[in-house]
């Protein structure tokens, strides 16, 4: 498998990265759901996590979000060796996850879910600084949330998700894991959050996304790495073809874009893509 | 005041920048947004004022005496002892687990005061301690049962229903029963102290002044932050109607004995536990770890110790209510915690509105379901119905109870409101 590496945002970067993972392995039973995974993130860097079904994208992500705890390797965030044992932990180093199915408590509403967990003034919440708060991050993410006192579960589904990551910007986090950000979006949202996302990047934070959609992932990404069966399978810049991801992803070199590509290279020569 | 307003509106609130909400601000508009709400499902405590209506006037009209001041602080003094463990169940519902130990626990603290009080002439403070130490204990046994081994809180309950029963037996031993003398400070508590007037009206203001203080408060604090805020009109009207409304009932039980201290506690104790599941963080992460536990977890809320608390309080309470039990009944028997108390509990607070699901409920549904509940049994008992028939109809209230609260949740999550 070829690995290119001619990236925009240089590998070696500002000094160490903000993430560093080394020979990370998970395994549930018999099955192993990663084997030997390498990962690096530097700050201000947009990292691309694809891969298909199986791959071992959301299981990363659980580890890096503190949710399960890897069998072997190691994790380096900001230079030192860490032990990601809760979530807890990884949010309280600066680790803030967005997860696929958002984790939101549906019978709270937006301000308490936003805050969960970190609460402020908990012996008396403060109401009131929560709402200034959680309008003013729903503000910046321009986000079209009707009132922050209605339970959660009166929104709508692209609404959910704007609420989910503004409560992982909440704590000013070094490094943001977004599990299928746009999965759930509609058009004019999915261009929001990948708006959102280089302003994210602008502001020097390292984020990990993960998402099965390709034009969304050239269109943000840095670096795309690309998981195969729980292993890494190779590393990409942003100008990547659409034929050369599909194939790493896949495995196949005989796949129907490659098919397609061949059939149009044949009449039309450096015609590619979709 | 009304320059202030119009001038904050142009500018656009904080909170009221999307035009396609609905806000009711009027009066008109608040009455449209609860019928709404109840519409959607969202009944709050509207069964149980349905409920206290239809009781009282079925009741009334069987028997004069059912509303006569009298049998209402009676029917007051009954209320707290299970009152205060139906508080327990509120707690453990809100995060979605059960208590069906609550009655046994409550019979076997009675009994155990009984014994350290009466029998080993421990003084009596001593004793209560106690009791309520053991009665935590138990909540931890239950919490270590299920956060550590994975016991659901239903058959760990279960077992303990039959546990503690069996110890309250043994302790009372072959007599059965213990008298606890009459004239201490502890049996007057439970049947004879009322509040002077003077002191029952003038907490009945209180709680109306503090009502509106806290709501000002909120009022100018959000005003200040350039949020939507409730208009001073209609907090006054709030606190006024509280004011009127807890007066005229302070009034009628003082036609009679008054209000009971041993009720005035009960309502101190929904009080606060109002304020913990309101406005703290615990009770915020009670909320969420009821709702979706697993989000709870990923948000860093220590769920364990979530329901570390939930079950040592639900106990706690549970032992609490059985003292006063005790105390009501001037003995520690055999008899007390079983029969319908642990269903009474449950379905007081049910009836109040805290869902059996989880993540919904409230301090006061305690409150209003156990004067449901106690209302029924004091208006059968008044008819001199057989308790075969008094069990009946109390199982085919918590049943009706139930179904409406299943019912309401349906149509909570077809109208998003879950």
């Amino acid at each position: 498998m070829s690995t290119i590496s001619d990236v925009d945002h240089p590998q070696e970067g500002p000094g160490e990265p903000v993430l560093r993972l080394r020979g990370i392995s998970k395994n549930f039973g018999a099955v192993s759901a990663l084997a030997d995974v390498d990962l690096d993130v530097h700050a201000g860097e947009v990292v691309a996590l694809v891969g298909d079904n199986g791959a071992g994208k959301s299981t990363l992500v659980k580890i890096l979000a503190g949710v399960h705890q890897p069998s072997s390797g190691t994790i380096a965030f900001a230079g030192e060796h860490v032990l990601l044992s809760d979530p807890a932990t990884a949010l309280g180093l600066g680790i803030a996850t967005v997860f696929q199915d958002l984790a939101l408590c549906e019978n709270l509403d937006v301000v308490a879910n936003i805050f969960l967990g970190r609460e402020l003034n908990p012996a008396r919440l403060d109401e009131v600084s929560m709402e200034i708060r959680a309008w003013t991050l729903l503000n910046e993410l321009s986000a079209r949330i009707p009132s922050v006192r209605e339970p959660v579960a009166s929104l709508s589904g692209g609404q959910r998700q704007t609420v989910a990551i503004a409560r992982s910007l909440l704590t000013e986090p070094k490094l943001i894991l977004l599990d299928e950000p746009t999965a759930a979006l509609g058009v004019a949202q999915t261009a929001e959050v990948l708006d959102l996302i280089e302003r994210v990047r602008a502001r020097g934070l390292g984020v990990i996304v993960i998402s099965h959609n390709m034009e969304d992932v050239r269109a943000v990404a840095d670096r795309i790495v690309v998981l195969r069966l729980g292993r890494n399978n190779g590393e990409f810049g942003p100008d990547v073809s659409n034929q050369d991801l599909v194939t790493a992803i896949t495995g196949a070199d005989e796949n129907s874009v490659s098919r397609r590509a061949n059939r149009r290279g044949a009449q039309q020569p450096r015609e590619v893509l979709i | 005041m009304t320059d202030d307003t119009q001038r904050v509106s142009t500018a656009r609130l904080l909170d009221r920048r999307d035009e396609r909400v609905a806000h009711a601000d009027t009066i008109g508009g608040m009455i449209g947004a609860f019928v709404d709400r109840v519409r959607s499902g969202d009944l709050g405590s509207l069964p149980v004022v349905v409920g206290l209506l239809i009781i009282c006037t079925a009741f009334q009209s069987l028997n004069p005496v059912f509303l006569a001041p009298d049998n209402l602080v009676n029917l007051l003094f009954d209320c707290s002892t299970v009152g205060v463990i139906s508080l327990g169940i509120v707690c453990i519902l809100m995060v979605g687990e059960i208590d069906l130990s609550v009655g046994s626990v409550s019979g076997f603290s009675s009994a155990l005061v009984g014994v350290l009080w009466v029998n080993q002439d421990w003084p009596v403070a001593v004793a209560i301690v106690t009791a309520l130490v053991l009665g935590a204990s138990i909540g931890a046994l239950y919490a270590f049962l299920f956060n550590r081994l994975g016991m659901p809180s239903f058959v760990s309950t279960l077992s303990g229903l039959l546990a503690w029963l069996g110890l309250q037996l043994y302790l009372l031993g072959s007599s059965g029963s213990i008298n606890l003398p009459y004239g201490s400070p502890l049996v007057n508590f439970g049947q004879m102290l009322v509040m002077p007037p003077i002191v029952s009206y003038v907490l009945a203001a209180l709680a109306g002044v503090v009502v509106f203080a806290t709501g000002y408060r909120m009022a100018v604090r959000r005003r200040a932050a350039g949020l939507s805020a409730s208009s001073l009109g209609r907090l006054l009207l709030k606190g006024a109607l509280v004011v009127i409304v807890l007066e005229f009932i302070v009034y009628y039980l003082n036609l009679a004995r008054g209000v009971p201290w041993m009720f005035g506690l009960f309502v101190g104790l929904c009080v606060v536990m109002n304020y913990a599941l309101k406005r703290t963080k615990w009770g915020r992460s009670m909320s969420a770890v009821g709702g979706n536990r697993e989000a709870a977890r990923r948000a860093g809320i220590n769920v364990r110790r979530i329901h570390a608390s939930a079950f040592m309080l639900c106990s706690t309470l549970a032992a609490a209510g059985g003292i006063l039990a005790a105390a009501r009944l001037a003995s520690s028997s055999q008899q007390a915690g079983t029969g319908d108390v642990n269903l009474n509990a449950i379905a007081a607070a049910v009836i109040g509105g805290t869902s059996l699901f989880g993540g919904r409920g409230s301090a006061y549904s305690a409150l209003l379901g156990i004067i449901v509940i106690q209302s029924i049994a004091s208006g059968l008992t008044l008819l001199d119905l057989s308790s075969s028939l008094r069990y009946m109809i109390t199982g085919a209230v918590l049943a009706v109870a139930v179904i409406v609260d299943s019912l309401a949740r349906r149509s909570r999550v077809s109208h998003g409101r879950a």
